[in-house]
């Protein structure tokens, strides 16, 4: 490969670098993150819709959208300048304006959740200068127990149509409407599950304003403590979904996708993103458990793993070591399977162990 | 797995998953994936999207099927006979790629001959798929510059899954497609660690690293490794395990799996268990297998528990605990450590997942330039041969594990039982995108719940009303082992004459019906289909 020429420009007054091809916008961030944005998504190609990416090029009479304009050799541009600030903060306290006064967003919501929340905090918006205008009519009536449709969040910046679209394939919801009528809808109107949606959760983990949310998640915004996440792999399928596991204190609230998950970039599907409830369902054992009298009683670890080696010692003196036999889970994590074969062969001295091997 | 060993030497998938948006040409056969691999399956749809093209074999009009630019609706069961003809295809129209196969295979005489009698017409003939249609196929294939191969259970869990397996092979080999970004064979897994569970040395036949237990260097390395004596001859199947049970295996250790609900011929499943002298179950629920056991011994689960999955991609990633375990269950390597202790072992005084795992990678060339604390990143694909090794991404890169890439010359078979009479219908088996193997899991979630409440058993609609059933009304399903009752749904994905359901639901175990046969080479059940009888209830 020959190294290509070295692109430059001049950004806020520094001489950078940039990669063919790569956007103003990207760049401003890769040099401070400043840039505010609620239409960009990077898995998602740039629409330029909200406008508080703006910067102003020289030579360029009006500010552009800098998610939409790609850098160029010799360019000068602006990202901070007064005017442009000024812009922004009427753009956020017209967006905010069309959301319920008073909101609080819960991060429980969505990944993306707080991104209107925080530009609001930024810019000081207030709102009440273009009070009572709403896009979006709401259908928190939709009965599926895992997305909230609160569309009186929404600020149409078709985040969530265009990862239903570009990344996740399912086209379930489109735009319908103009102007402060422009809703979000799925074909023919209904509810989300006579959709072609599948319940992925990537249009609520990309929401910017909460106006999508996780019902299941939700349900414990009110509990108490801390909202902690710890890294993790989904529990279901060989595709290995990165994710990030909601907690506060002992209690799992919610699933959330990891952005840099190898497997997955973000998505997740409907069992890894809404079916975790079984873990701390009240079905768990919590016990050991052995058979007196024909019925399971619960006993302590040291009766019950006694009785367990009798039992295996007791077949193998009656019957051979070859008597005794073991399976491995395919859920489990390795040191499961690990220490059950080694159980096998040195204890037993056989090769009895298999995992269940159905793929 | 095992088909797979035999050709290439190593049994997984060849590419990353980041390789399914590069090919041109991608063949999926016997994959259900946007429903039991969505997030796989949305790069499959991304790859479309850029033009790639996307072949799917299947018996029944699945989501992806729907998608496909080239749908081959063959008869259950009879891959063999489709991808022979696809060979023949390839071979007849010059497509070989010859420099691949003179450097890199062995056997290609013996496969031309194999392969001349199986015209498109003779498939045609026993696939029901119009031979035009498969010649478009092969010839697509054939002709990409990177094509890819995707499968699932639908090809392996079959009385001739080797055969199915090997038959992908040789179209892989014949074309070169394999070895390269974009390209190569590609067995998605099913659970979330059953990649990693072979990986660690539950097989019967491997130890730790797919090292077979019969070579005697193995066996003078793990004894070496653990002090003391192990055994050369290989264990046997868990399906061998469980026919014999009470016969010669009278006592069981069963972790983690549902064995009543989702092994085939569930009758017999329960009946071998009830016949042992003493069954031990680690669980975190008390499932119908637990039930049966002597004792039950309660394992922190996902969420609770640190430890590392491998993916399907061969990556082994970290999970890591975020909340205590209910009560006083504990990790299953805690569980499984103190049981050795109190059998006299050594070699089980682990304090942490991190030290049992640091074992393995010590004791496994696959993950020899792993530890704990590389794998926390999840950023390598085994196999990692030593420290400093970025890992593995593509495999088969120049050579193949076994040294030349072997051509068998699989022959197509019926299944083990065909309809007749008696039982007239093809019932085939798969998984709902909802819900996962028995349930335990997501039945105990109010997402899965909703969108499917219960298991149903899906019916061509123009079926529905000549069998004289109803939409929404039971109906009842038999085969040679047993009936269930379940309700029908009038559903035009399956063709006629074929019906479908999940294994996912304990209250119509679906797999009483089936399990009718074994592939004799790995054991797996012949869960994909079985004739049946279905008459209103
Ligand atoms: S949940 Fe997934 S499929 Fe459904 S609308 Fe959202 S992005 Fe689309
Ligand atoms: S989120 Fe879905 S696709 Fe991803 S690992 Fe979990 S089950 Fe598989």
């Amino acid at each position: 490969m020959t190294s290509p020429a070295e692109h430059r420009l001049l950004l806020d007054g520094e001489s950078v670098s940039f990669r063919e091809g790569e956007t103003l916008f990207e760049l401003a961030r890769r040099h401070g993150d400043a840039v505010p944005s609620l239409c960009f998504d990077d898995r998602l190609e740039p629409l330029g819709a909200c406008r508080l990416c703006v910067v102003e090029v020289e030579g360029q009479a009006r500010p552009v959208a800098s998610c939409t304009t790609q850098a160029a050799d010799g360019m000068v541009v602006r990202t901070m300048t007064e005017a442009l600030e000024r812009h922004r903060k009427a753009l956020c306290d017209l967006v905010v304006s069309e959301n319920p006064a008073g909101a609080t967003i819960d991060p429980l919501r969505g990944s993306a959740s707080q991104e209107l929340a925080a530009l609001a905090v930024r810019y000081e918006a207030d709102g009440g200068r273009f009070a009572g205008a709403r896009s979006g009519a709401s259908r928190t009536d939709d009965p599926n127990p895992m997305i909230l449709r609160d569309y009186d969040h929404c600020i149409s910046c078709y985040r969530c149509v265009r990862v239903c679209s570009e990344q996740q394939g399912d086209d379930a919801i489109t735009v319908g409407g103009r102007g402060f009528a422009t809703r979000i809808t799925t074909e023919f109107e209904g509810p989300l599950a006579d959709s072609a949606c599948t319940f992925c959760g990537q249009c609520v983990q990309t929401c910017p304003t909460g106006a999508l949310a996780d019902r299941r998640a939700l349900r414990h915004a009110d509990a108490p403590g801390e909202l902690a996440a710890t890294r993790s792999v989904c529990p279901y399928c060989g595709v290995g979904c990165s994710l990030d596991i909601l907690t506060k204190g002992e209690r799992i609230v919610g699933v959330q996708p990891a952005f840099d998950g190898p497997a997955n970039e973000g998505a997740l599907c409907v069992k890894g993103q809404f079916a975790w409830e079984w873990v701390q369902h009240p079905d768990r054992l919590a016990t050991p458990l052995v058979r007196e009298d024909g019925e399971l009683v619960e006993a302590s670890w040291d009766e019950a793993l006694d009785r367990a080696a009798d039992g295996f010692r007791e077949a193998a003196r009656a019957h051979g070591r070859e008597a005794v036999y073991a399976v491995a889970s395919g859920r489990a994590p390795h040191e499961s399977a690990y220490t059950i074969q080694k159980l096998v062969r040195t204890c037993f001295q056989s090769n009895h162990v298999d995992n269940c091997s159905r793929a | 797995m095992a088909g797979l060993a035999a050709t290439l030497g190593r049994g997984a998938m060849s590419n990353p998953l980041e390789d399914m948006d590069k090919p041109d040409v991608i063949f999926c056969i016997g994959t259900n994936m946007t429903e039991a691999h969505p997030v796989a399956a949305t790069r499959l749809k991304k790859a479309q999207a850029r033009g790639a093209t996307l072949i799917v074999a299947d018996p029944r009009q699945i989501p992806l099927a729907r998608r496909a630019d080239l749908h081959l609706p063959l008869r259950v069961g009879t891959d063999v006979a489709l991808l022979g003809a696809m060979a023949h295809v390839i071979v007849r129209e010059g497509l070989v790629d010859e420099a691949f196969v003179a450097e890199r295979t062995e056997g290609f005489e013996r496969l031309r001959d194999h392969v001349a009698s199986f015209t498109p017409e003779w498939a045609e003939s026993i696939t029901g798929v119009a031979a035009a249609d498969i010649e478009r196929a092969a010839i697509a294939y054939g002709r990409a510059e990177r094509g890819a191969i995707y499968y699932t259970l639908g090809i392996t869990e079959h009385i001739c899954g080797v055969d199915n397996v090997q038959s992908l092979c040789n179209l892989v080999l014949l074309t070169g497609n394999i070895g390269r970004p974009g390209t190569g064979i590609n067995p998605m897994r099913g659970q979330n660690n059953i990649q990693g569970a072979g990986d660690a040395g539950a097989l019967p036949n491997n130890y730790p690293g797919f090292q077979p237990v019969t070579d005697p260097n193995n066996q003078a390395k793990f004894e070496r490794a653990w002090g003391v004596r192990v055994d050369l001859e290989k264990g046997m199947t868990k399906v061998r395990a469980l026919e014999r049970a009470g016969e010669k295996i009278f006592a069981m250790l069963i972790c983690g799996e549902n064995t009543v609900v989702s092994d085939p011929d569930a009758d017999h499943c329960r009946r071998a268990l009830e016949s042992l002298e003493h069954l031990v179950v680690i669980d975190l629920f008390l499932t119908e297998t637990a039930e049966l056991a002597d004792v039950v011994l309660p394992a922190s689960s996902w969420g609770e528990t640190d430890g590392v999955f491998t993916n399907t991609e061969r990556r082994p990633q970290r999970v890591r605990a975020a909340i205590a375990p209910p009560g006083e269950a504990r990790p299953e390597w805690w569980i499984v450590s103190q049981l050795a202790r109190r059998l006299g072992a050594e070699g089980f005084e682990y304090e942490s997942a991190a030290e049992v795992f640091d074992e393995l990678c010590s004791l496994s060339p696959t993950y020899g330039g792993l530890s704990w604390e590389l794998v926390a990143e999840g950023r390598h694909h085994w196999p990692v041969p030593e420290a400093g090794h970025p890992g593995t991404p593509v495999l088969h890169i120049g050579e193949f594990p076994r040294g030349r890439g072997l051509f068998a010359t699989p022959s197509f078979r019926d299944p083990a039982e065909v309809t007749d009479e008696e039982y007239p219908v093809w019932l085939t088996t798969g998984r709902r995108l909802a819900h996962y193997h028995t349930r335990t899991m997501s039945g105990r979630s109010a997402g899965p719940e909703f969108l499917v409440p219960e298991e149903v058993v899906e019916v061509h609609p123009a079926d529905v009303t000549a069998w004289g059933l109803a939409d929404g009304e039971n109906a009842l399903l038999s085969s040679r082992r047993g009936s269930v009752v379940v309700r029908v749904a009038a559903d035009d994905t399956s063709p006629r004459g074929t019906v479908f359901s999940s294994f996912s639901f304990s209250d119509v175990p679906v797999n009483v019906l089936t399990g009718s046969g074994y592939d004799p080479v790995t054991d797996t059940a012949e869960l994909k289909v079985c004739p049946v009888r279905i008459e209103p209830a």
